[in-house]
């Protein structure tokens, strides 16, 4: 038989807003699961040409598959969504890059021939969940120092970065979160992070019902002098603080691939083209690295240079990570194409669910800026790997050299 | 007094947030009603219940901003299923009943004249109190897994903190009276969301995945005004023609004896008025009277009682041996493959979902009883009720056999052969020659002795009786009768057998016809015996209209089947030859093989002209005391003579075997509170308070 590679796109993205994780957290009493079906529903309400039984997989990443985020999670949540049986899911875990994983697994399938459309999120309630929870690493990683103690501490690898690279100094980790939490408090009040939001009924046996409309974790009034005080807790004197990194938080995302002739036949809308994508490993002690690998690789297998990307949207677990990032390909700090909307610094990143977030911000951008062909979403990863999607922008009006 | 009255209340709190929606310009005051346990303990208002809704209301008028709307839901599964109603049997006076009236009146109605539209967003079970809080907003939402229903007319209450007022007023009077009247009659019918919706219950109905969030989205879409509610106008001319069918109703399900069904009535009659300023004050106010004199009444407090036996006592059976000492029953064997036995096989492959393996004297009964299970079955899944796989998975475990070897891996032998002593003794002993010794041998005896069915056994311990009742599928009484030398392990056998065949099980003695066909039989031996003495058959047949029971004698009498009840008649006056008379009338019935005294409606069967030919008639009066007296000096014996635990086992079985009606409170309470208990045995069954006003 003969099979000519499909074209997939992105055609919707949508979220939870994200929470605090913990008991004060405005999800403290609501169940990731739940998260996940409030998305799924968002983006089938979204979409009315989509008819269910045309969703050929449903794919959920989580990182910590037990409780409310196990079972299956990608199954069982398109069940409780209300999908047709019919309707197969799955669960998926590549850490923080989970969400980002399902959708370049089932993209890859849909540009093989096996899916018409997919439906890829991801979640972590990292209240219900906390980093690391039932973990049993072998011991042969230390004795055979496979990889160094400091490799599975997220926030201590950040350090050993600011320890690579000396000139990405703590100040400048500070200035890069600051000015994430303004892009972000900025765009919200543009009104261009919101209209992605799925409000979630929060339940609260103390308090009754609420709804959930906005991000918890942002903090506006992010001063300088503000993060130069707050306590360095991986390391005595450190760099990393809780105003240079993301938070522990809780949410999900999902958003709605197909083949683009799919896509057209359907009615649905073209929000991103998938250009390529990568993924590579590099020492796990200093994880935060990974995505320049991943970048060079996505980048060499599609003919693309860097200059060519005119968005970035950059997963910020850490300000020293993406500094890193920004400083190997020769990319200015403050860039104006890096994170325009602010990054998981101000929004907060619930581990697995946050590659479709980039995704989703990265689509809504090219609505807005049809000046741009190519952008780029990109995240470290635990235990030493980066992954990097590049995606072409539908409404791009310049012309084809 | 309130802390008095209801100390035990579980108060369900009422916890204001002000949320903002999306679209929206201001904010929604969201209440949420909580008691704070899962949804096994369901919110219910009490005095503290309507004090913190109160305090929440309270809440929300001191909020500045104003917010755009109110809206109310309950926790998880939940909105509110009423008035607590733990706290009447406290109730001494009608101040302390006309307060709790008029309480809930005046906080419920400050959500009908909130100064902002109110919604509720009916999440999960509305019933009685909480659907009435519902119907005081502007607006309702209610999710597909929810159901609402008004169960106070079966309680022998009305509903009273505005259902009868504003109910019709918003649906129509005629699926007010369906809602009000009918369902709470049948067996308290409930309706599903869906449903709820289609009547004009509700305005809108969401997927219980995401109920709140569509529910506050479609409420800021109303807000706007991009969201219009169109609902039909209320015809007022239907209201007569809706009265006269509730009527009916009432007095087909009730005979007019229930003081809370026609008081129901006439509060919809008149609603016809509106629901609006001062006739739903006349309403309300109306509805304050009607509660005060119904939580003032014995009828009241009888069907209060009634109301926790069946859902408590029958729950935790009184006596049962520890429920851990029961055997796994992985297959049941049944002797038998008559009708009743073929009944029992359906109930027990549907239930327990075990081989079921049928025996009777030859190919063609065995076939027959296996094909009649086989048929219920096919009809059950024509019905959409069994899945085809279902279906294959409990048709391949009826079986049937010509020999009873094929009971040897049996855990439970049940017997429905014949009833006669030895015909029974003799399967059970042949039972007992290819079974294990721990195999349970139970019988369905309708009035034979079980120990002397046991006696000849080499292990009688493990043989016990499980008395059904016809219909079999539909009653819910077990009468699980423990003989002399039953031992616990076959008794909590019994009693796990039985909850798992949704049973409700009562513990009797191995005494002549246990309990409800020892009551039924005394109470129709003084309507024949009446009969006999030449009390006409037509007043005897209404004699006891004024109870309200669910069937005449003569129609009691047709369902037993004339030869089933004179078999019992017989043994009881064999066991008890002073009270219990063999009617004249019912042996000529039984030889003339007549299934009933009548011929048409209300026409004795020329056949059996002169069965009432006496020269001693009783007036009806003195036939129903005649009949009460029965009643009371039967119970105090069977007391005595330690046939259940207690009174309030033979009220349990009387009201789920006899389906007597709840305001009878089974029949002690009506016995007592007519004063024929103390009377006819110089003392109550129950104390004052128990089933009746308090002292």
């Amino acid at each position: 038989m003969s099979r000519s590679l499909r074209e997939v796109v992105f055609v919707d993205g949508v979220r939870t807003p994200f929470g605090k994780a913990g008991p004060k957290g405005i999800y403290a009493e609501t169940r990731a699961d739940d998260l996940v079906v409030r998305c799924i529903r968002e983006l089938m309400r979204r979409n009315p040409s989509l008819p269910a039984d045309r969703v050929d997989e449903v794919a959920i990443a989580a990182t910590t598959q037990i409780g409310d985020q196990g079972l299956t999670i990608g199954r069982t949540a398109a069940l409780l969504a209300g999908l047709p049986r019919s309707v197969p899911g799955y669960a998926i875990d590549r850490m923080c890059a989970g969400a980002m994983t399902a959708v370049t697994t089932t993209a890859s399938g849909i540009a093989f021939g096996a899916y018409d459309v997919a439906i890829a999120g991801g979640v972590e309630h990292m209240g219900h969940h906390p980093m690391g929870e039932g973990v049993d690493p072998n011991p042969r990683f230390v004795s055979e120092k496979i990889v160094d103690s400091s490799a599975l501490v997220m926030g201590a690898t950040a350090e050993n970065l600011h320890d690579r690279f000396p000139h990405l100094t703590k100040e400048r980790a500070d200035a890069f979160a600051l000015a994430s939490q303004q892009k972000y408090a900025t765009a919200v009040a543009a009104g261009q992070i919101g209209p992605e939001l799925v409000p979630v009924a929060t339940r609260s046996t103390e308090h009754g019902w609420g709804l959930a409309t906005v991000d918890e974790p942002p903090r506006p009034d992010t001063t300088l002098d503000g993060l130069a005080s707050l306590k360095t807790p991986f390391r005595p004197h450190g760099s990393v603080t809780a105003g240079n990194a993301a938070g522990l938080n809780d949410g999900a995302t999902g958003c709605l691939l197909a083949a683009e002739d799919v896509a057209r036949e359907l009615g649905l809308t073209i929000g991103m083209r998938l250009v390529g994508y990568g993924f590579a490993g590099v020492e796990p002690e200093v994880m935060g690295v990974g995505p320049i690998p991943s970048t060079e690789k996505a980048l060499a297998r599609t003919g693309l240079s860097i200059e060519d990307i005119g968005l970035f949207e950059l997963n910020e677990a850490f300000a020293v990570q993406v500094l890193a990032f920004l400083d190997h390909f020769g990319i200015a700090d403050d860039d104006g194409r890096v994170n325009p909307w602010g990054g998981a610094i101000a929004v907060g990143h619930p581990l697995a669910s946050s590659g479709v977030r980039l995704m989703t911000q990265l689509s809504r951008q090219f609505a807005e800026r049809p000046d741009i062909r190519y952008g780029l979403t990109a995240m470290c990863i635990g235990i030493g790997m980066g992954g990097t999607v590049t995606w072409e922008n539908p409404n791009w009006e310049g012309v084809e050299k | 007094m309130r802390d008095a009255l209801f100390a035990d209340e579980v108060v369900t709190h009422a916890c204001v947030r002000f949320v903002r929606v999306p679209g929206l310009a201001g904010e929604i005051a969201l209440i949420t009603i909580d008691n704070g346990h899962d949804h096994t303990r369901p919110s219910t208002f009490g005095p503290g219940g309507l004090a913190s809704l109160d305090a929440a209301l309270d809440e929300v008028a001191a909020h500045t901003p104003a917010p755009a709307a109110i809206a109310v839901t309950g926790k998880p599964f939940v909105f509110a299923v009423g008035a607590d109603l733990s706290g009447v049997p406290a109730i001494t006076s009608a101040d302390q009943a006309r307060e709790i009236a008029e309480a809930g009146h005046r906080v419920f109605r400050r959500l009908k004249d909130a100064a902002v539209p109110t919604f509720a967003f009916v999440n999960g079970a509305a019933l009685g109190g909480g659907l009435e809080l519902a119907l005081h907003c502007s607006y309702r939402t209610i999710s597909g897994g929810a159901f609402v229903a008004f169960p106070e007319v079966f309680l022998g209450l009305v509903p009273g903190w505005g259902g009868t007022q504003l109910l019709p007023n918003l649906i129509g009077i005629d699926g007010a009276v369906s809602v009000i009247v009918e369902n709470a009659l049948a067996q308290n019918k409930t309706t599903p969301g869906p449903r709820a919706a289609e009547l004009g219950i509700a305005d809108a109905v969401f997927e219980p995945a995401d109920f709140l969030e569509r529910s506050l989205e479609w409420a800021a879409g109303v807000l706007r005004g991009d969201v219009v509610v169109r609902r039909p106008e209320v015809d007022r001319l239907a209201w007569d023609d809706a009265l006269a069918r509730a009527r009916q109703i009432v007095q087909a399900r009730t005979r007019n004896a229930s003081p809370g069904a026609l008081r129901a009535v006439e509060l919809l009659d008149l609603a016809r008025a509106g629901a609006e300023g001062d006739a739903f004050t006349a309403g309300t106010t109306a509805e304050d009277d009607a509660l005060t004199d119904l939580l003032m009444s014995d009828e009241l407090r009888a069907g209060l009682y009634s109301f926790d036996l069946v859902n408590r006592r029958a729950k935790r059976p009184a006596g049962a041996p520890d429920r851990m000492l029961a055997r796994q029953v992985t297959k049941v064997g049944v002797v038998g493959a008559g009708l009743m036995a073929s009944q029992l096989a359906l109930l027990l492959v549907r239930r327990l979902e075990v081989p079921v393996v049928l025996t009777d004297v030859d190919q063609v009964r065995v076939d027959k009883g296996v094909g009649y299970v086989h048929g219920e079955l096919d009809e059950l899944a024509g019905r959409g009720r069994l899945s085809p796989d279902r279906l294959n998975r409990l048709k391949r475990l009826v079986t049937g056999s010509l020999d009873k070897a094929a009971f040897a891996d049996a855990d439970l032998v049940l017997e429905a052969v014949f009833e006669e002593l030895s015909v029974k003794q003799q399967v059970l002993a042949e039972v007992e020659a290819v079974v294990s010794a721990e195999c349970v041998l139970a019988t369905n005896t309708s009035a034979l002795s079980v120990t002397e069915m046991a006696a000849e056994l080499q292990h009688p311990e493990r043989v016990v009786g499980l008395h059904f009742f016809n219909p079999v599928a539909v009653l819910p009484l077990l009468e699980v009768v423990r003989a002399e030398r039953t031992d616990d392990a076959t008794l909590a056998t019994a009693f796990a057998v039985g909850k798992a065949l949704a049973k409700s099980c009562v513990l009797v003695a191995d005494a002549p016809a246990f309990v409800v066909n020892r009551l039924l039989t005394r109470f129709l031996g003084e309507v024949t015996a009446a009969v006999d003495a030449g009390t006409p058959v037509v007043v005897a047949e209404r004699a006891l209209e004024p109870l309200g029971l669910p069937m005449t004698p003569f129609e009691l009498l047709s369902l037993v089947g004339p030869p089933v009840a004179l078999h019992v008649a017989e043994r009881m006056h064999e066991a008890f030859p002073d009270r219990f008379a063999v009617g004249a009338g019912l042996r000529r019935m039984v030889e003339l093989g007549k299934a009933s005294v009548f011929s048409g409606p209300g026409v004795v069967d020329p056949d059996l002209a002169g069965i009432d030919a006496g020269d001693s008639p009783l007036t009806a009066e003195e036939l129903r005391d005649r009949a009460e007296r029965a009643l009371a000096q039967e119970i105090r014996l069977m007391l005595d003579e330690g046939v259940v635990q207690a009174v309030q086992d033979i009220d349990l079985c009387i009201l789920l075997g006899a389906g007597w009606p709840f305001w009878l409170g089974g029949i002690s309470a009506y016995l007592d509170r007519a004063g024929v208990s103390e009377a006819v045995t110089g003392q109550r069954f129950l104390p004052k308070g128990v089933a009746s006003l308090p002292a």
